[in-house]
């Protein structure tokens, strides 16, 4: 459904590029999350698939259509809940469900809630059902709640039958419940459209659920599978070791032909050997022993770490 | 269909936009009162029917030219404003055509200026400036070409901006200067030589021109002020439509595209 291949972004007058060449596919159907810390590059390559912001090189098609040759195909069939809330505040919930419909051509305007065709108006009730919101689908977006609005956004994002809807932090700015009544009307979503789903995001959670996961940071792939593969990719196991004679334990360890590294205590990679055969070969008597197993949330929350230290340092996303 | 469709939902939004803001509403329709009144009645006063010229007429016309014009060039400002709410993303990841964007927007900003236009009108009636009915109805075409065209200057100047910090810093350069060079307060017959050109590059000269035109042609009594027919009007405004729209389109979308 989504083919990218090479896709790089240099903003203007940026020192590095916001998206390093990256390349990767979703299968129709698929609910895929591009996870990654602030400034990765997921919007960047969001907008670009979304054709709102031309790439400085690589390619990238959706359904088949080159985002950059056939523009006006591709925004025809994605559907896009942007990082920041894009309702028109003063118009009201219908107001802005209908604007949407007509720039999709779903149907003709009309300049008045009564004068759209009755199906648009079945719809709009059903919607607002669905959201939750009855009558106040008439009331100004200004007086919604933050859940309702992304919800609000949502059903305006289906409304022309997208096949594949990006979701650019869709849970940002929400408060727990919210998040979470969010998290299952996007299931529901997926359930009753079958359609592609794009998701970006920082919490690992929210990723997790996905069917694939692609890890991004300084807009270049770190890891790409499902949440499993990412795991036995991610996580580094080793074994922390020390002992009173550590001239004869580099020595050994040197001579077992163990990977190690360290000033003392000693971190020795178990590469897939098992803990306990590693610790039997030893026979310098040790007094450290730490086994190192993490989860796949310490290894994330170790590539966020890096990106945020390196940020410190002072090169700007 | 489809695009004509999307031209007037955007045209529309505009309109619910101002309809909905009161304090706007009230401002567009006191902001041209003082300025003709105090203007046009103390240039009155002090010089009254120098050279043979109904100061008071002639400042009528070029404050309603002027504020219908101007008003549709700043209102296409809020693309920018959008652009900053973030509303302008769901208008361009749409798939509509870009010149369709920019021309309801074009439309929606004149709509919304015609507003001012009118309580320059009323105030007009009110100080009998000569407004009889047929006068009236001659000056709605007019009235709207000039918001129209308004705007699409504003297309044109607003692609090249970056936010909208920069629109309202740059807007009193390019609008100030030509208040003069259009002869909006000021007879512009006899300009040294450089004055002239410049005033005949300013666009709003010939917005201001057209709907003298048209007034002064239900006048035949007064002196003729209008410099050019108004044929030679409508054909340099519609060019320079088609150059604004064009040029200023092509830029906007490129600056969108291109960060």
């Amino acid at each position: 459904m989504i083919q990218i291949e090479g896709l790089l972004k240099r903003y203007k007058r940026a020192e590095r590029n916001a998206v390093d060449g990256i390349s990767f596919n979703v299968h129709a159907g698929e609910f895929f999350a591009l996870l990654g810390p602030n400034g990765a590059g997921k919007t960047t390559t969001i907008s670009i698939l979304t054709t709102t912001l031309a790439p400085t090189s690589g390619s990238a098609t959706i359904d088949g259509h080159d985002i950059v040759a056939e523009a006006s195909a591709v925004r025809r069939k994605v559907g896009i809940i942007f990082q920041r809330p894009s309702l028109d505040r003063n118009l009201t919930g219908e107001e802005n469900v209908r604007f949407h419909a007509v720039l999709y051509g779903v149907y003709p305007y009309a300049p008045s809630y009564r004068l759209m065709p009755e199906p648009y108006r079945r719809q709009v009730a059903e919607l607002a059902g669905v959201v939750g919101i009855g009558d106040e689908v008439f009331e100004p977006v200004r007086t919604y709640s933050g859940g309702m609005s992304r919800k609000l956004e949502i059903v305006r994002s289906l409304i022309h039958r997208p096949k594949v809807l990006f979701l650019d932090e869709p849970t940002s700015g929400l408060d727990a419940p919210a998040r979470r009544s969010l998290w299952t009307y996007l299931e529901r979503v997926r359930r009753e459209s079958n359609t592609t789903i794009l998701l970006t995001t920082h919490y690992l959670e929210e990723a997790e659920q996905a069917d694939r996961i692609c890890i991004i940071d300084h807009g270049r792939v770190v890891s790409y599978g499902t949440p499993t593969a990412i795991k036995a990719d991610l996580i580094e196991e080793y074994v922390l070791v020390d002992t009173a004679d550590r001239q004869a334990l580099v020595a050994e360890l040197g001579r077992l032909g163990l990977p190690h590294s360290g000033e003392g205590p000693y971190r020795v990679e178990l590469d897939g050997r098992g803990t306990h055969a590693v610790l039997k070969s030893i026979d310098t008597p040790l007094n450290v022993v730490q086994t190192h197993m993490p989860s796949l949330e310490d290894a994330y929350l170790d590539i966020v770490g890096r990106a945020e230290a390196e940020a410190e340092v002072g090169t700007d996303a | 269909m489809r695009e004509l469709s999307a031209v007037l939902a955007i045209a529309h939004r505009d309109l619910i936009k101002l309809l909905r803001d009161r304090a706007r509403l009230v401002a567009d329709l006191v902001f041209p009162l003082i300025f003709i009144g105090v203007l046009g009645t103390s240039l009155q006063a002090s010089f009254g029917d120098a050279g043979g010229i109904d100061l008071l007429a002639f400042v009528f016309t070029g404050v309603l030219a002027q504020t219908l014009w101007q008003s549709s060039a700043m209102g296409v400002i809020s693309l920018i404003e959008d652009r900053e709410n973030d509303f302008s993303q769901e208008i361009f990841v749409s798939p509509i055509s870009r010149y369709s964007i920019v021309i309801g927007k074009v439309l929606g900003e004149s709509l919304v200026a015609l507003p001012q236009g009118l309580a320059i009108v009323i105030f007009g009636i009110v100080i009998g400036i000569g407004l009889g009915p047929a006068t009236l109805v001659a000056l709605v075409p007019a009235a709207l070409v000039i918001t129209v065209f308004g705007g699409a200057f504003g297309v044109l100047v607003l692609s090249r901006l970056p936010n909208r910090r920069a629109a309202t810093q740059i807007f009193p350069f390019v609008m100030l200067p030509q208040f003069f060079l259009a002869g909006v307060f000021n007879p512009i017959e006899n300009l040294p030589w450089f004055l002239d050109i410049l005033s005949r590059l300013a666009p709003l000269r010939y917005a201001v021109d057209l709907l003298r035109n048209v007034y002064y042609s239900f006048h035949p009594e007064r002196v003729d002020v209008p410099l050019a027919s108004l044929g030679t009007n409508l054909a340099l405004i519609g060019a320079l439509f088609a150059i604004f729209i064009a040029v200023g389109t092509a830029l906007f979308v490129r600056s969108e595209q291109n960060r």
